[in-house]
């Protein structure tokens, strides 16, 4: 059993004029098995939110705190944060001109399980996991997300969800530039790793569709950089239905 | 064949193919203030197969086979009195590459070495220049028609070392030349790999990969000559600066002279800048005297180190270092990948992660 808590969270991102303001307060509590999807409009701060959480070096943390466990988040390196158990699926993923996919992968792994993966059992491990997202072993000999498409680019970080086992996933935008067949094979990745695993998931979304495959326990809206308001599924379609507008004027 | 004497001048740095040069630094090799031993350096690492040889005779036996007007290269002609020759039959068929080094030990030296590789061979030459050295350096290589030859040279020198050298190929008729120019070690190293082409369907893919560390002057003046129709050349050379003062120069001309019809050329340099303090210039030339050709391009670019991909690495557990090294490794690999070797690739791989790690040291 996990917990990850944000608590007052505020950030400012540095830009050429100074300091921007963008998360404006985030209170959020996730546990393991949970799944919360947050949805809001464009530039709300919502991959802010995720980024902040992930350590990206860009964004400055002004006020308040993130936990994982009790244990202080804001304190750990990048790497030290994936190593805790959090993963970010990236809105977009970057790619890493000649580091191969396998390569990757396996140093990633090494990393996270603190040792090398059994060559016997790993080559089959990966084989499986690509084959149950629908993805050619021929990516294993690619480089790092150069030339993937939107859609592969997303399968690649579920991919990875799946080999290292995280606690808590953030998936931004994982379902955008998904077609309706990658949405579903992807959405299962998602709840095969919960099933196996009681991941604690927040799914940063802008559509209810991935939502019937990834039911959320807790909807959470996010506007001007903090959450609004909270409810459960039927807030969803009640976005999808009437937008943001009553959330962005006040 | 006539030497160009007019620019047989001692260099004072304010001309072109110089002021890039830290002449201070070169102990003399470039107005041979310097004592120079009569040594030759160059020896096969292993006993050699058949149909090649490495021979030592009189120079006046094997004069120039083109023009050069670089400095230091026409000193050697004027003195070197032996050369080092490495022959190839012809037809022959190497699995195993030649591999010679240099052991220059702590006297100056000139060093004038023939390369020729007989028609229809196949064949790899590496070349190792690992220790201390004071070098000034002419290889000539020619290949016969239908010769296909991959040259290596690894500048792996000690941190004092001078290198001034020009590798001048001479490529027949459907021939094919390859080369590599590794350079990771010496104080200051400026190579120019020359090519020109005497006959139809002659290729020349030349590489190139360089990493410069705290006051290190890495340099490397290509100069492709297309004078005959239907060759093509290929260059790419990425290079990484690290340190303070740690400056590469990259200059890259590529000539098309008129009645060059048919030719296809392209030309690519990338530098990486990993710290402040260093500096990478890069100088691309295009120049063209005739329209009808295949194709002709270049592209340069000096980009700092991408922190987005080190954040990606990290955010997937992968600690800094680790993550450093990947991406590094990763913009060598294009190149270091060609030269299909894994041996050769680790060695580089190894000696580029040394030098990383002695950063700011
Ligand atoms: N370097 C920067 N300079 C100025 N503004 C920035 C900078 N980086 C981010 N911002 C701003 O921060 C705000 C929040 O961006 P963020 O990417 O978190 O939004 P989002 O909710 O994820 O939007 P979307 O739904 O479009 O993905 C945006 O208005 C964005 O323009
Ligand atoms: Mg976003």
């Amino acid at each position: 059993m996990s917990v990850l808590e944000i608590k007052n969270l505020q950030v400012s991102v540095l830009t050429d004029a100074g300091n921007k303001e963008i998360l404006r307060g985030v209170d959020l509590t996730i546990r393991s098995g949970e799944t919360h999807a947050i949805m809001g409009p464009n530039g709300s701060g919502k991959s802010t939110l995720a980024y902040s959480i992930a350590g990206h070096p860009k964004y400055i943390i002004t006020e308040g705190s993130v936990t994982l466990d009790g244990a202080d988040v804001l304190e750990m390196s990048v790497d030290e944060r994936a190593k805790a158990g959090l993963f970010l699926a990236m809105q977009y993923p970057v790619e890493v001109p000649g580091v191969s996919v396998s390569n990757f992968l396996r140093t990633a792994v090494t990393a996270i399980r603190g040792e090398a993966p059994k060559v016997r059992t790993w080559v089959g491990e990966v084989k499986a996991a690509m084959a149950s997202l629908n993805m050619d072993t021929d990516f294993s000999e690619r480089n790092v997300n150069e030339g993937f498409s939107g859609g592969e680019k997303k399968r690649h970080e579920i991919l990875q969800m799946e080999l290292l086992k995280p606690k808590i996933a953030i998936l931004d935008e994982t379902d955008s530039g998904l077609d309706v067949d990658a949405l579903r094979i992807v959405s299962e990745g998602v709840n095969r790793v919960k099933a196996n695993s009681d991941l604690g998931v927040m799914l940063i979304t802008h559509y209810t569709r991935i939502l019937r495959y990834i039911k959320p326990d807790y909807v959470h809206v996010f506007a001007n950089g903090k959450i609004v308001e909270e409810g459960g599924p039927e807030l969803a379609d009640k976005l999808e239905e009437k937008g943001y507008a009553e959330y962005i004027t006040a | 064949m006539s030497l160009l004497t007019s620019n047989y001048l001692t260099p004072h740095g304010r001309e072109e193919e110089w002021r890039f040069t830290p002449l201070k630094r070169l102990a003399g090799l470039h107005d041979l203030s310097l004592d120079v031993a009569d040594h030759i350096s160059i020896s096969s690492k292993a006993a050699l197969a058949a149909g090649v040889s490495l021979t030592t005779p009189d120079a006046a036996e094997f004069p120039p086979g083109y023009a050069s007007n670089d400095v230091v290269t026409n000193r050697i002609r004027q003195n070197v009195k032996k050369i080092s020759l490495l022959s190839i039959d012809k037809d022959i068929e190497l699995s195993e590459p030649i591999f010679l080094k240099r052991s220059c030990g702590n006297t100056a030296e000139l060093s004038r070495l023939v390369i020729q590789a007989g028609v229809n061979s196949r064949a790899t030459v590496i070349i190792e220049n690992n220790g201390s050295a004071q070098i000034g350096e002419e290889i000539e290589i020619s290949l016969a028609a239908g010769a296909s030859l991959n040259f290596i040279t690894l500048q792996e020198w000690d941190r004092d070392a001078v290198h001034v050298g020009q590798h001048h190929a001479i490529i027949a008729k459907d021939a094919q030349f390859t080369s590599y120019v590794v350079s990771i070690g010496g104080s200051v190293v400026r190579i120019s790999p020359t090519v020109e082409f005497t006959g139809p369907g002659a290729f020349a893919d030349l590489y190139g990969i360089y990493f410069a560390t705290d006051g290190q002057h890495l340099e490397h003046r290509i100069h492709v000559d297309h004078n005959v129709p239907n060759a093509k050349s290929r260059v790419n050379y990425k290079g990484a600066l690290a340190g303070n003062d740690a400056r590469t120069v990259w200059i890259g001309d590529v000539f098309i002279h008129k009645g060059a019809d048919g030719t296809d050329t392209y030309e690519l340099n990338r530098n990486l800048l990993l710290t402040d303090g260093a500096r990478a210039d890069s100088v691309p030339n295009l120049e063209i005297e005739t329209g009808e050709i295949i194709g002709a391009g270049h592209a340069s670019t000096t980009g700092r180190f991408d922190d987005e991909q080190l954040f990606y690495l990290q955010s997937r557990g992968i600690p800094s270092d680790i993550a450093r090294r990947l991406v590094i490794r990763g913009f060598f690999a294009e190149i270091v990948s060609k030269l299909k070797s894994e041996e050769l690739e680790e060695r580089l791989m190894g000696r580029i992660d040394d030098e990383l790690a002695k950063v700011g040291e």
